[in-house]
């Protein structure tokens, strides 16, 4: 077990910003951790990063109390803080320098250059770098030191969608290197195509845990049909049993929610092929990781 | 890597680094230089009576400007410095890694003291050849007490002080409105003997005006001996360990919370 977190808790000025967490994040796995702003999550972070000391409860990370860490510790840690600007004034070649220097053992600068894919940039002062290659730089700073396990506390935010993607390409090249992986994010997007398993924070409690496929019992939830009404066809037609929930937009599109897909779509296509209708723009899918998300989020009402 | 050879490889990185910035370049290395010139081409050749004898002007400008310049580096640039690193999260990154603090803090400090050294090199030299002021050699080991204890201090003055500023932006102001009344009033722009006593009293009580006596004494014709400003030093001594103890207690290596 690398993070091993018990009724963890923290408060500040009365204000209990994290109440009572529970966390497990396995060797070798990418944990995605979840929640919006002000649920507790870089609180959170910062204590298992030896930040920030904590009110109560347990944590062991790789095996020690981050609130006591010493060197060695800290060299089998990589970080990227959420808000860090990079050296403006040095090369990305003489920052890594700079930072492998403060490691026991370094990965080569050239190697780390290469893994975040600043090859052409190697000699470009980080003040000239644009928003995503400075966050690549601050992620190489992560790894110069050869962690076993890195936190990213949301590593993508305000990248433009290809800069995102080739980020979470470099993220899961990690994971082929054999690192843990702890990651902050609210891009549920992110969290679907990187993590192994996913812990969503709210209001200073895990409300939900879990792979991206079983998060909030998504695959236990009814599936979703969607398709157009054909013309000269009225919902109360098609071939349903009557008490199933079916809803009809002003797009004329239709949703439909059912527990047995096959056999439903079994159903809908015969129908239509019979009367030679078209069911356009056909989805069937299972609720988006998003809605799980946003349900389990949702303020208390 | 040892940690002393840690502090050279920081030190290294920190030297390019101030060297590369425009800011630091201009405002620490540029600014002393062009004020020796300035105020020596302005009123070198006037007269000050200084502690009862007369001494040309430029004779009073070198040890000045040098009081300037060492603040320039180890207080000005330092609090900027610190305050821009721990607000663009720099510091709390370091920290994040298994660099030890003091390799950190030592590698600034003596950053600051090297420029501060280079500086007042400088100056000596401009001063020698441009306008014929010299510094007796028994009075050097004097000079070089001044400088590195000056130096030592106001680098703790900026610690302790970069822990009451809010954020980058209010870095330059702070420091400028600290620092430009205690240079009129502390001798390095006006000589002294054109000051009141009331603004001298109250000079008298902050380090600026302390360092310039330091340093002063080793310029001055009329000092017999190592010229030591013991009295001097030791107000100086205090300062840099009150600074160094409110470091200890308040300096934060995190931005501060907006």
């Amino acid at each position: 077990m690398v993070v091993e977190v018990s009724q963890l808790r923290m408060s500040y000025d009365g204000f209990e910003a994290v109440r009572g967490v529970d966390l497990r994040v396995c060797a070798g796995e990418i944990f995605a951790f979840l929640g919006p702003n002000g649920a507790g999550k870089t609180t959170t972070v910062e204590i298992l990063e030896g930040h920030r000391r904590r009110t109560g409860g347990e944590v062991r990370v790789l095996g020690a109390d981050p609130q006591h860490a010493d060197r060695r510790w800290r060299a089998r840690v990589g970080v990227v803080l959420q808000t860090s600007r990079v050296e403006q004034e040095l090369t990305v070649r003489e920052c890594l320098d700079l930072y492998a220097g403060y490691y026991p053992a370094p990965r080569p600068v050239k190697d780390v250059i290469k893994l975040v894919g600043l090859q052409k940039k190697a000699d470009v002062r980080g003040g000239l770098l644009s928003g995503g290659q400075q966050r690549r730089l601050d992620v190489a700073l992560a790894l110069i030191g050869d962690p076993e396990l890195v936190f990213l506390d949301e590593p993508t935010t305000g990248f433009d969608p290809s800069a995102r993607r080739a980020a979470w390409e470099m993220i899961a090249g990690l994971r082929e290197l054999g690192k843990t992986i702890f990651l902050t994010t609210h891009y549920m997007d992110e969290a679907e195509a990187l993590a192994d398993r996913i812990a969503v924070l709210r209001a200073g409690q895990i409300v939900a845990q879990g792979t991206p496929s079983t998060l909030g019992g998504r695959d236990r939830a009814a599936y979703q049909i969607t398709f157009r009404l054909p013309t000269g066809v009225a919902i109360e037609d098609l071939p349903l049993a009557p008490a199933s929930s079916r809803r009809l937009d002003e797009s004329g599109s239709v949703l439909i929610e059912s527990e047995r897909v096959t056999a439903t779509m079994h159903a809908l296509s015969g129908w239509a092929i019979e009367r030679g209708l078209d069911l356009a723009d056909l989805q069937v899918r299972r609720p988006a990781l998003e809605d799980v998300y946003l349900e389990l989020t949702e303020p208390p009402a | 890597m040892s940690d002393a050879l840690l502090v050279g490889h920081q030190l290294r990185y920190d030297l390019l680094v101030t060297w590369r910035d425009p800011q630091s370049r201009f405002f620490t290395l540029a600014l002393p230089v062009i004020f020796l010139v300035l105020l020596t081409s302005l009123f070198g050749n006037h007269t000050a009576h200084v502690n009862g004898h007369a001494i040309k002007n430029s004779t009073y400008y070198v040890p000045g400007i040098c009081t300037l310049a060492i603040i320039s580096a180890a207080f000005v640039n330092l609090v900027i410095t610190i305050t821009a690193q721990r607000d663009s999260g720099v510091l709390k990154r370091r920290r994040s890694t298994p660099v030890p603090a003091w390799v950190l803090i030592a590698s600034r400090a003596l950053t600051a003291a090297i420029i501060a050294i280079v500086l007042v090199v400088l100056i000596v030299a401009i001063g020698r050849v441009g306008y014929g002021v010299h510094l007796p050699g028994a009075t050097i080991p004097a000079l070089v007490l001044g400088v590195v204890i000056g130096a030592a201090c106001f680098c703790c003055l900026s610690f302790a002080l970069a822990s009451f500023i809010r954020n980058e932006d209010s870095a330059q102001p702070v420091v400028q409105a600290t620092m430009l009344p205690l240079y009129f009033i502390s001798g390095v722009f006006i000589p002294k003997n054109q000051l009141s006593s009331t603004l001298k009293d109250i000079a008298s009580v902050f380090p600026v005006s302390h360092l310039d006596n330091t340093l002063f004494k080793a310029f001055d014709p009329a000092t017999k001996g190592a010229g030591i400003a013991a009295k001097d030093l030791l107000i100086l001594a205090i300062w840099g360990i009150g600074g160094l103890l409110i470091a200890l207690w308040r300096f934060s290596w995190s931005p501060r919370a907006a």
